[in-house]
C-alpha cells in the first residue's frame, strides 16, 4: 500500500501552473462548472461564515426566529472573550508547546533518521522495528500509563508535560530515514574521507537539501500538536497551562448559551492557523498529499 | 500513525569506508544520534504498551497502587451493556461516515481537478475544514445545529419541516454527529484525491477522449481504477480514525444523551478520567487496539485482492 499510495502522490499544488499561465492567453469562456463548484464551496464554508457573522451579532440577534445578518458589527463580543478567559495565554502556551515539538521533532527525527538509514550500529536494525511498532498503536492505548509517568515525573499539568511526549515521532523518523535512503550515498563519501564527522556530514552537506521533509515534518507536527486535544486535556487541569483547544472546550462550558461570545472566541482561536495556512497553503497542501497524514 | 512516506523499499546503503577504529566510532556515534529518540519513544511508546497491558489485569483508580485481577476486566467488559452499546454506535458511525467521506471526497476531488477562473478560492474553502481543530468544529456545529436558535433548523423551518433536536436528541446524535465530522474530513480526502488525481497520465485520458470516451465514463472507467492505491489508503486511515471518535463527541453531546451517542473512545476516557476504572479503562483500550488491527488487515487484504483480480 504504502509504495503505490505515494507514487501517484505528487505535490498537488505545484502541478498545474505552468499550463495555467499558458491558458491565459486564450480568449476567457465561463465554465459550467462554477455552476458546481460556486455552491459546494459555499456550503463548505457556511459554517465558518456563520460563526463569523455570530461573533460579531449582539445576544438579541441570535435569539431572533428567523435568524439574519447583525445590524451594527459587535466587534467588543471579542473583547469580551479576551477579557474574560485567559485566550492570549492559552494561544502563546499552544504556540510554545507547537514550537517546542517542531524543534524537537526536527532535530531528533533527523539524527535518528539519518543513523537508521547511514550507519550500521549494533542493534540498529531491531532498534528501527520496535519503533516503527509503535507508529501503529492508538494513542488512546498508552494514554492511561503516560499519565501515570508524567505523574511519577511531577510534571503534571505543566506545559513539559504537553511537549515531552511529542518532541519526537516515530512518523518523522520514518520519514526523514526514508528521505536519507532516497539520496545518493556518493554526496557523503567525499567528506567521509576526508575525515568529516557525521554530524558535521549531517550540517554542511546534507541540511540544504533536507528543506522539503523539513518542511512536510514541520506543518505536519505543528498541526498535530495545535489541534491535538486529547492528551491536553486530561494532563492539564489549571487555566494557566491548557492549550488553547482545551481553553475552548472549558470556555465553550462557561458561556453555553451566549453564542457571541462563544464564537469570537472560537474564531480567534481559529486565527493563527488560519493565517499560516492561508499564507502556506501551497505547503500545507503537498505536506498533506505527500504524506496522506493530517 | 500509519503513513506512506517515501515508499518503495529502498535498500540501506551503509558507506564502506575506514577500518575497525571506524566502526567502532559507528557505533557511538549511531547511539548518539538515535538515543535521545530511543528514549523517548521507549518511555512514551513502549514503555506505556506493555505496562496499559499489565494494567487491563488489574483493578486500579490512578491513585493507590493497583491490586490483581486477572481476567475480571475483560470478563466484566464483556457483560456491560453500556460497552456494548458503545462498541454498536461506533461500528454504526464508521459504516457511515467512511463511504459517505470516501465518496464524497472523490466527487468533490474530481470537481476541483481543472483549470478555471477562481479553482484556488474554491480549493482554499474546500481545504480550509482540514486545519479547523476538532474542538472549534465541534463548538461551531453545536450552534449551527442548535435546536432553538440554529441556522440549520430555521433554514429547515422555510421550506415546512419542523424543529429538530440535532444532538439533543437521543434518534439524531449520532448522525448530527456523522455529519459533522465529514464536514471536517472531505476538504482532507478531497486533497489526497485530487493529488491521485494529478497523477494520472495525461495522455492516458487524451487517448481515450480520441478513441470517443466520454469525459465521465473516463473518470468513472480509467481514472478511478487507477486511484485504487490511494482510495485504499484513505479507507484505512478513515475507518482508523473513525473507531477513534473522542473530540467532536466531547464538545458536542458528552456521548449523550441516554449514551445515544457514546462511542468506544469516549466510554473510555469515562472510565478512566471520571469514575477512574483505569484497569477496565486499559482492558477497552485493548480491544480497541485489536479491533483496530483486525479491520485494517482485513481492509488491506480486500483492497489486495481487488488489485490483484482487476489488474490489467
Amino acid at each position: 500500500m504504502a509504495a503505490g499510495t505515494q507514487a501517484r502522490m505528487p505535490a498537488a499544488a505545484s502541478a498545474d501552473r505552468a499550463p495555467a499561465q499558458r491558458r491565459k492567453r486564450r480568449r476567457w469562456r465561463p465554465s459550467g462548472w462554477h455552476l458546481v463548484l460556486l455552491p459546494l464551496a459555499l456550503l463548505l464554508i457556511s459554517p465558518l461564515i456563520w460563526m463569523a457573522l455570530t461573533s460579531l451579532s449582539t445576544l438579541e440577534e441570535t435569539r431572533r426566529f428567523p435568524p439574519g445578518l447583525p445590524h451594527t458589527l459587535q466587534w467588543h463580543n471579542y473583547l469580551s472573550a479576551w477579557r474574560e478567559s485567559p485566550f492570549g495565554r492559552w494561544l502563546l502556551n499552544s504556540t510554545i508547546v507547537s514550537v517546542a515539538c517542531v524543534v524537537g521533532n526536527v532535530v531528533l527525527c533527523s539524527l535518528a533518521g539519518y543513523a537508521f538509514a547511514r550507519i550500521r550500529f549494533a542493534g540498529s536494525r531491531i532498534v528501527f522495528v520496535a519503533l516503527l511498532a509503535t507508529l501503529m498503536v492508538p494513542f488512546q492505548v498508552v494514554m492511561i500509563p503516560t499519565l501515570i509517568i508524567i505523574k511519577d515525573l511531577h510534571l503534571v499539568d505543566s506545559l513539559p508535560a504537553l511537549i515531552a511526549p511529542n518532541l519526537v515521532t516515530p512518523f518523522g523518523v520514518y520519514l526523514l530515514r526514508q528521505f536519507f535512503l532516497s539520496l545518493p550515498a556518493e554526496l557523503e563519501e567525499a567528506a567521509i574521507i576526508d575525515g568529516a564527522g557525521r554530524l558535521r556530514v549531517l550540517w554542511q552537506v546534507l541540511l540544504p537539501l533536507m528543506g522539503p521533509p523539513l518542511i512536510t515534518l514541520t506543518v505536519l507536527t505543528f498541526l498535530n500538536v495545535w489541534n491535538d486535544f486529547l492528551w491536553p486535556l486530561i494532563v492539564t487541569s489549571s487555566p494557566a497551562n491548557m492549550t488553547v483547544q482545551v481553553g475552548l472546550a472549558s470556555f465553550q462550558s462557561a458561556h453555553f448559551t451566549n453564542w457571541p461570545i462563544l464564537m469570537a472566541g472560537t474564531l480567534m482561536s481559529q486565527i493563527p492557523v488560519l493565517l499560516l495556512f492561508i499564507a502556506g497553503q501551497r505547503f500545507f497542501v503537498s505536506s498533506i498529499a505527500s504524506t496522506g497524514f493530517k | 500513525m500509519i503513513a506512506s512516506a517515501a515508499g518503495g523499499r529502498p535498500r540501506r546503503r551503509v558507506l564502506p569506508v575506514g577500518g575497525v577504529a571506524r566502526r567502532r566510532a559507528d557505533h557511538l556515534s549511531g547511539w548518539a544520534m538515535v538515543g535521545p529518540t530511543v528514549f523517548l519513544i521507549g518511555l512514551f511508546g513502549l514503555v506505556p504498551l506493555i505496562w496499559s497491558f499489565v494494567l487491563s489485569f488489574q483493578h486500579s483508580d490512578l491513585q493507590t497502587s493497583p491490586t490483581s485481577a486477572g481476567v475480571q476486566n475483560y470478563r466484566a467488559l464483556s457483560h456491560d451493556p453500556v460497552f456494548w452499546q458503545s462498541v454498536r454506535q461506533t461500528l454504526l458511525y464508521s459504516v457511515l461516515f467512511v463511504p459517505i467521506t470516501l465518496v464524497g471526497s472523490l466527487l468533490v476531488a474530481a470537481a476541483i481537478n481543472r483549470r478555471i477562473r477562481g479553482i484556488t478560492l474554491y480549493r482554499l474553502a474546500i481545504f480550509i475544514p482540514v486545519v479547523t481543530s476538532t474542538v472549534a468544529t465541534g463548538v461551531i456545529f453545536s450552534w449551527v445545529l442548535d435546536p432553538n436558535f440554529g441556522i440549520v433548523n430555521s433554514l429547515l423551518h422555510k421550506v415546512g419541516i419542523h424543529q429538530q433536536g440535532f444532538f439533543s436528541s437521543p434518534g439524531q446524535a449520532l448522525y448530527s454527529v456523522v455529519a459533522m465530522t465529514v464536514w471536517g474530513w472531505l476538504g482532507f480526502g478531497a486533497l489526497i484525491f485530487l493529488a491521485g488525481l494529478q497523477g494520472i497520465p495525461g495522455e492516458l485520458l487524451e487517448a481515450a477522449s480520441i478513441d470517443g470516451c466520454s469525459k465521465t465514463r473516463a473518470f468513472w472507467s480509467i481514472s478511478v481504477p487507477l486511484l485504487r492505491p490511494v482510495t485504499a489508503f484513505l479507507l484505512v486511515w478513515l475507518t482508523i480514525n473513525s473507531l477513534q471518535l473522542f473530540d467532536e463527541v466531547y464538545v458536542t453531546t458528552k456521548g449523550g444523551p441516554l449514551h445515544a451517542s457514546t462511542v468506544v473512545v469516549y466510554y473510555l476516557y469515562q472510565q478512566a478520567f471520571q469514575y477512574f476504572h483505569a484497569g477496565y479503562a486499559a482492558a477497552i483500550a485493548y480491544v480497541l487496539f485489536a479491533a483496530i488491527l483486525v479491520v485494517t488487515l482485513v481492509e488491506l487484504q480486500l483492497s489486495r485482492r481487488l488489485n490483484s483480480e482487476q489488474a490489467p
